[in-house]
């Protein structure tokens, strides 16, 4: 497998390539050897990334391993000693000849409408290795063209070459095997079953390996033509694993997303959040030019009247102005907006995170490990946090890929069964508020009685596997919005305990959070994990001179009135806050409020000031991924109207108010934030723009985490339902609803329950259940998922039909239902 | 119905059981779906996906994959003639038109009364014995043209008991308790893959 690296001493296998001597490494795919030596063989269904399987034979050479010159297919074949090559000689290109003839006596050839057209492998073996010519005069085969195969791919059958490439991606690497061959012989096709689309957040991905054009994107179908697009390398920001794409653009519009093979990342594969949400800058909802409310309307302004506004809007007690948001920006606008806020502005109520992570202490202290690093062959993974496939998609195939191929084991500690559980090799299944002390008991090695819904002999396991000698990486998060954040930080302290020098991989939600953590919008810290106090003082105008509040804090004191003008950048906390009714109360008492984005959501489309910003492939900039890892963030388009970039609006903004930023420039900004930050000039910056995977941005630090003692279990309640919240890849997310192809993608909310339950509690023959919390009663559809553990009940958040925000409340610490049936109980008589 | 019956989802788990991993059971089911309903039908085919923990895609595909599997319905009783180069030889060819014209039906199609449904099939092995032809693949050899007109009237008349209805292809079934078999070796694990594998181990360990 190419996904294990050629070690660096690996003895050469000496082979002789075309009457060169040359050198394979152990083990080593003749065709990759070839490759690596100059040589590029043809090939349709070998992909580096996925196990070979020699279905297409175009990689068919001559080889002689000692018995004499035969016709071997290079992607099959490990070099062995001594071993001659031929991939000129006459049988080879015969061979080549013949099977190009074979593959194109069924190929349609349309390739004049054919999106693949110019980029076709197909094409371009044939011109380069085939005959130019067909003895096949007989009628080709039909099918009905194009079938969509879900709703961002179509399968045009008549073109396919049966590589199986798609399908080994579906379920070799997505683990989605809902496309197959189906039939035998001539009639062989990839098909879905009947009513059962490909719907795999990963399906994009099988349009690019397909190496004709069979399947293609329902976005970018019949949008342009490969030869008229133009290209640069960039970083996919709809999560934070930081993958690494190409932005194309045709006629100054986003068209097409493609993976860029990224060895510390994605290794090529996207989710289709990353490759389709570029459609959200094409959205005609894009703010193109500053807006100001007037007579209860936003009315377009210019951009200096929206300026000098939001500046005396600003320019006050700094204790009352806080900001939320800024994960969605570049490092550089984050360090300028940090700037403008902490320095100029001397506020420390700006928060990032919307509520639903971790305190940012833990995030940018814990000991920070790589992808690379948590999925090496071997290793311990603990997963506890939120499920991977629907928070950060391409980290999900990198650990799936470690604990299915490489040997790793992987123990979950969740209160649901995740989309790795059936890798596990020991699942904890921690009932809401039960995470800290199960830990706590963990550390403390009292593994004979039972903790919550964990049995002692599963501790007894965990221990045992934990404190032995493999390495263990922990990836962490908010598994649970309908339970304090406390309980997963109680967690973390244990796991400290337990395994001193355990690596930690963040799992947050939004896009760039990384960076905004590291640069200060974040309560308490400023850029480079510095402290308020002392820290940065003579490189700033000012700093705070108060301990400032996280987003449910400022939401708390906007609710008071304490708050007198909120900005938002890029930020949605009426759409997104877990406690709804608490932003609302917020919102009410904001005298202004100050947008700073691309897209109006349901919060800026409240707004007083609306400032347009740069969205994603608009603006130039740094990408942090949950490794730390630095990327590139470039242009291709440039923003619509009078759209600019956010580090642009914080040095305007500045100016209006009084003391300037500093910088003019981007690269100037670079060099002022490099002068600020120490750890940030330690890192190789020409690394970032280079073609590797980027450098490691990690400043040192030795802090002491300080973990209290784990809050206490919350007692069993006679409202015997512990609710579980969490967020699915698609949902009502701003980007996502621009998107038009991914709007509709967000399934409907349902309770979800554990098939035993759905028994228990008499619900076999019904459609809905009720469910009360408090002295209000809500009656919701439901279904049976095996995914749920018994007494919880599990509704993702942000989906059309419900919002389970209404559940929440940022007051308790885990949220307890009642379920029932429509008849009101005997015991309420 | 066309799903698995109550006492066939008894069965399919006896069957499942028998197999270190459930995918394995895969075709077994198939024979079973068939068996019950004539033919494979797509809720079947789900059904079957439930129970051994794979999609219906990966069921279909191999479902399509073997002809004696039937994703349409057919007659009771499949008629297989050889055309193949022996059979040829030896008036394959004019069995088939003579089946064509008694049956009224062409290759693939099936009676109105849905008894019968023919097939025009390669090679089934029974060179020697040709020409021949398979009825529920049951064979019928050196058959004359009279002798394939006796062979329908003796189906109609419910005199070939020896020939079963269509679907039973297989009776995967092994109702002797494993603990009498002597001397069967348990399913090794070559083979299967290490996240599996590791997890067989710490079983193990856990039990030992
Ligand atoms: S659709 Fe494309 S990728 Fe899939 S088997 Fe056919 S040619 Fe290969
Ligand atoms: S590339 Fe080797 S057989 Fe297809
Ligand atoms: S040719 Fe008919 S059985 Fe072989």
């Amino acid at each position: 497998m190419t996904s294990v690296e050629p070690t660096e001493a690996v003895t050469g296998i000496p082979f002789v390539l075309n009457g060169t001597a040359v050198e394979a490494n152990e083990g080593e795919l003749l065709i990759e050897a070839c490759e690596r030596n100059g040589v590029h063989i043809p090939r349709f269904c070998y992909h580096n990334r996925m196990k070979p399987v020699g279905m297409c034979r175009m990689c068919l050479v001559e080889v002689d391993g000692g018995r004499g010159p035969a016709l071997q297919p290079s992607c099959m074949l490990p070099v062995t000693p001594d071993m001659k090559v031929e991939t000129e000689s006459e049988p080879t290109k015969k061979a080549q000849d013949g099977v190009l003839e074979f593959l194109l006596a069924n190929h349609p050839l349309d390739c004049p409408v054919c999106d693949k057209g110019g980029e076709c492998p197909l094409q371009d073996n044939a011109y380069a290795f085939g005959a130019g010519e067909t003895r096949f005069v007989e009628e080709k085969r039909h099918y009905e063209k194009p079938i969509p195969i879900s709703d961002l791919v179509q399968l045009d059958r008549e073109r396919c070459i049966l590589c199986d490439r798609c399908t080994r991606f579906a379920s070799e690497v997505a683990d989605d095997p809902l496309i197959h061959f189906i039939d035998r012989g001539s009639q062989t096709q990839v098909n879905t079953f009947p009513d059962h689309p490909f719907s795999s957040y990963f399906s994009g991905n099988t349009v690019q390996i397909c190496p004709v054009g069979a399947l293609t994107a329902t976005p970018y179908r019949f949008k342009a033509r490969p030869w008229d697009l133009d290209a640069i390398e960039s970083t996919a920001a709809a999560d934070t694993s930081g993958a690494r794409v190409v932005l194309q653009a045709s006629q100054n519009e986003l068209v097409r997303t493609l993976g860029v093979d990224s060895e510390a990342v994605n290794w090529s594969w996207l989710s289709d959040k990353d490759r389709f949400y570029y459609e959200a800058t094409n959205s005609p909802d894009r703010v193109t030019e500053p807006l100001i409310r007037d007579g209860g309307e936003l009315k377009p302004t210019r951009w200096g009247n929206a300026m000098r506004a939001a500046a005396r809007a600003l320019r006050i007690d700094p204790e009352r102005v806080a900001a939320i948001g800024g994960a969605r920006l570049t490092l550089e606008s984050q360090y300028a907006w940090a700037k403008l806020l902490k320095g100029v502005l001397g506020t420390d109520h700006v928060d990032a995170q919307l509520g639903d992570s971790l305190p940012a202490a833990l995030t940018l202290g814990l000991p920070r490990t790589t992808i690379a690093e948590a999925c090496a062959p071997g290793q311990i993974i603990v997963l506890m946090g939120p499920d991977p496939k629907e928070v950060a998609p391409t980290l999900y195939i990198r650990l799936r890929h470690a604990v299915v191929e490489d040997g790793a084991t992987l123990i979950e500690i969740t209160p649901r069964a995740t989309s790795l559980s059936k890798y596990a090799t020991l699942r904890l299944q921690t009932a809401p508020g039960t995470v800290g002390q199960v830990l706590s008991a963990l550390a403390d090695g009292q593994l004979d009685t039972n903790v919550g819904t964990v049995q002692a002999p599963e501790l007894e396991r965990a221990h045992q596997l934990l404190t032995g000698d493999r390495q263990v990486s922990v990836v962490f998060g908010r598994a649970n919005l309908a339970e304090s954040a406390r309980y997963s930080a109680d967690a973390l302290g244990g796991m400290r305990r337990l395994v001193p020098n355990a690596g930690y991989l963040p799992l947050l939600r939004r896009s760039n959070i990384h960076g905004a953590l590291e640069m200060g919008l974040t309560p308490g810290f400023l850029p480079g994990g510095a402290r308020n106090r002392g820290g940065l003082v003579d490189k700033w105008p000012s700093t705070p001179e108060f301990e400032g509040h996280d987003t449910d804090a400022i939401l708390k004191a906007a609710a008071q009135g304490e708050i007198d003008t909120l900005v938002l950048l890029g930020a949605d906390p009426l759409g997104d806050f877990p406690d709804s009714t608490l932003a609302e109360a917020a919102f009410a008492n904001i005298k202004t409020l100050i947008a700073v984005d691309g897209l109006l959501n349901t919060s800026s489309a409240r707004a007083t000031i609306v400032l347009p910003a740069a969205l994603f492939g608009e603006e130039d900039g740094t990408f942090c991924n949950l490794e730390g890892r630095l990327s590139p963030i470039r242009a291709k388009v440039t923003p619509p109207g009078l759209a600019r970039p956010d580090w642009v609006i914080a040095a305007d903004l500045s100016h209006a108010i009084g003391p300037e930023l500093g910088y003019t420039t981007l690269e100037e900004l670079r060099s002022q934030m490099r002068a600020t930050v120490p750890a940030l000039d330690d890192v190789d910056w020409d690394e970032i723009d280079g073609a590797d995977d980027g450098p490691l941005f990690r400043p040192e630090r030795n802090w002491e985490l300080e973990f209290g003692d784990p809050a206490q279990m919350p007692p069993t309640s006679s409202y015997g339902y512990r609710l579980v919240v969490d967020h699915k890849l698609w949902d009502l997310g701003t980007m996502s609803q621009h998107s038009a192809s991914l709007a509709n993608l967000a399934g409907p909310a349902v309770l979800r329950l554990s098939p035993n339950d759905i028994q228990l509690l008499d619900l076999a023959d019904r459609q809905q259940v009720t469910v009360d919390l408090g002295e209000e009663s809500w009656e919701l559809p439901f279904v049976a998922d095996p995914q749920v553990a018994p007494r919880t009940a599990w509704i993702p958040a942000r989906l059309p039909g419900f919002d389970v925000r209404e559940l929440l409340s940022a007051g308790r610490s885990i949220t307890n239902l009642r379920l029932r049936t429509g008849e009101v109980p005997a015991d309420v008589e | 119905m066309s799903r698995l019956d109550a006492s066939n989802v008894l069965l399919a788990r006896e069957i499942i059981a028998r197999y270190p991993r459930p995918k394995s059971a895969m075709i077994p089911l198939l024979h079973l779906s068939q068996q019950q309903n004539g033919h494979v039908t797509n809720e079947a085919m789900e059904h079957i996906a439930e129970l051994i923990g794979v999609t219906p895609a990966e069921v279909l595909g191999t479902c399509s994959f073997y002809e004696m599997f039937k994703r349409e319905p057919v007659g009771r009783y499949m008629v297989n003639i050889c055309t193949n180069i022996s059979c040829q030889l030896l008036g394959g060819e004019e069995l088939l038109h003579h089946a064509e014209e008694t049956l009224g039906i062409k290759p693939g199609g099936t009676t109105e009364d849905g008894l019968f449904t023919l097939e025009d099939v390669e090679c089934i092995a029974a060179c020697t014995e040709a020409p021949c032809l398979q009825i529920n693949y049951r064979y019928e050899n050196r058959v004359s043209l009279g002798r394939f007109d006796e062979i329908i009237a003796e189906v109609r008349g419910g005199k070939r008991a020896d020939v079963p209805t269509h679907g039973t292809l297989a009776r995967i079934r092994q109702h002797i308790d494993p603990d009498r078999l002597a001397g069967i070796e348990p399913p090794e694990v070559a083979g299967v893959p290490p996240w599996f594998a590791s997890r067989q181990d710490e079983a193990k360990e856990e039990t030992a």
